[in-house]
């Protein structure tokens, strides 16, 4: 008995029919890595997922491309949906994938993607609702587990950077089942809290899923919610939650969180000084330039020798005195001149003058002057006046004579 | 605590400073600045200096918070 010969595409396609017709095979889970990724630029994906010992050709066509929420990468765990057919052109059956999504790790880091996805296109990540951190914050919350490492660095840092800060620490439990709403419950007592500048939220470092609960949505949301700025600490420096995103400033470690959140004391006192040294030096020079000045004034002839002018004034009065002195001096003399030679004009003309010679005046009782001989007889009494005195004598003898000069 | 605002007086006080190295100020508005100057970086001092340390655990029972002091292992 002779077999037909089949053609290649009749094996193909009868290969194709098997396959697809089984109930099994037409509605696939495949759970595997993957390798080989290439996505195309048809939008189509083609990759191999491969386990220890074997490999499956898959293909993701664009339309299913198009509604996946992350990126498939190389090496990730999947769990592919679809189903097992034959590409006919090249003789090879190969999984049909309709859907996928991360296996194990895989699925908590789409679910992180989505939600950060679904905030972010909320807005809540945006620059615009973040707070500023106050730059000398006198309360501060450290919302953390208060047995781990990370509350020790943060008190430590902070005690070493800015000693008199005041810490509230808000005990929490930072993973397992009651993570969640311990740290939203912390998030809401510190803002009832009294006067906290700013808070920490955050752990050490640990596995994506000890951090999980900084992925969650609900503490994203009370992160959000606080009144009080927040900074995240959570983890490693190459770990980023949701909650970093979301806090008003994410430190990348909780070390890192206290050098932000307090500033170095000593570099404060340090810089202060500075601005003192030159406020006083500036206010220094500004007054140095004004007594410069002002001695360049001092040194100006007119202010050096301010009376001077007012002397000079004196002086002219002083001369003009003295002239007028003189010049009265002069006609006072003038005048004694004068009068000293009417004086000597009038003692010439004195009868007294004829008495200092030696005359002297004769008058009788009734104070007549004697001229004449004619006018005396014997025994009258007759006064003589010299010039420094008076005689009184009688006459005892007369003659008349011609005319007598003694 | 007052109202005073460190970083404030602060960013105040570098304004005094730049104001009076590079404003041609009147002598007697340059004395009132500095004036100011020194008060602002006596304020500041203060604050520095005064603030207290202090290391407390909060819990909350009943409604009520409750400050517990806590042990820093550094102590």
């Amino acid at each position: 008995m002779q077999i037909r010969a089949l053609s290649v595409s009749e094996v193909n396609q009868y290969i194709k029919r098997i396959l697809t017709g089984d109930p099994i095979l037409a509605h696939i889970h495949v759970k595997g890595e993957i390798s080989n990724y290439n996505p195309h630029s048809s939008g189509h994906m083609y990759f191999t997922l491969k386990d220890k010992s074997g490999r499956i050709s898959c293909v993701m066509f664009r339309s299913n491309c198009e509604r996946l929420k992350f990126v498939p990468g190389e090496g990730m765990n999947l769990i592919c949906k679809g189903y097992i057919s034959i590409y006919e052109r090249g003789g090879q059956y190969q999984l049909y994938v309709n859907d996928m999504e991360p296996a194990g790790m895989g699925a908590l880091y789409m679910a992180y993607q989505q939600l950060k996805e679904r905030l972010e296109k909320e807005g809540i990540f945006d620059v615009k609702h973040k707070k500023p951190i106050p730059y000398i914050p006198k309360k501060i919350a450290v919302i953390t587990s208060p047995t781990g490492a990370a509350v020790r660095d943060i008190i430590s840092i902070i005690l070493r950077r800015f000693p008199g800060a005041e810490l509230y620490i808000f005990p929490v439990s930072v993973q397992g089942e009651i993570a969640v709403p311990s740290i939203i419950d912390a998030i809401k007592m510190c803002n009832d809290f009294s006067d906290i500048d700013v808070a920490i939220v955050g752990r050490g470092g640990g596995s994506i899923e000890e951090l999980w609960a900084f992925n969650e949505e609900e503490v994203a949301r009370a992160i959000f919610n606080s009144d009080i700025p927040i900074v995240s600490a959570v983890g490693h420096e190459t770990d980023f939650t949701i909650a970093d995103f979301v806090a008003d400033l994410r430190a990348a470690t909780p070390s890192a969180a206290a050098e932000l959140v307090v500033p170095n004391i000593i570099e404060i006192k340090e810089y202060m000084n500075s601005l003192e040294k030159r406020l006083l030096y500036s206010i220094d020079v500004k007054t140095n330039t004004l007594r410069q000045r002002l001695s360049l004034t001092e040194n100006n002839h007119f202010f050096k020798y301010p009376l001077n002018p007012i002397y000079e004034k004196q002086q002219y009065i002083d001369d003009l005195v003295q002239k007028l002195n003189k010049s009265l001096k002069t006609k006072k003399e003038f005048k004694e001149k004068h009068l000293m030679h009417i004086g000597e004009r009038l003692n010439a003309l004195s009868p007294l003058s004829i008495f200092s010679r030696g005359y002297s005046i004769v008058r009788d009782e009734n104070e007549k002057i004697i001229k004449s001989i004619e006018q005396v007889e014997k025994d009258q009494v007759l006064n003589i006046g010299l010039i420094d005195g008076k005689i009184d004598c009688k006459v005892i003898k007369y003659a008349k004579e011609a005319r007598t000069i003694v | 605590m007052s109202d005073f605002n460190f970083e404030e007086a602060l960013i105040r006080l570098e304004e005094v400073v730049n104001k009076l190295e590079n404003e041609e100020l009147s002598l007697d508005e340059s004395l009132k600045i500095f004036e100011e100057g020194i008060n602002l970086y006596r304020l500041c001092s203060k604050e520095l200096n005064e603030a207290e340390k202090k290391i407390s655990l909060i819990i909350q029972e009943d409604g009520e918070f409750k400050k517990i002091p806590f042990k820093h292992e550094d102590e």
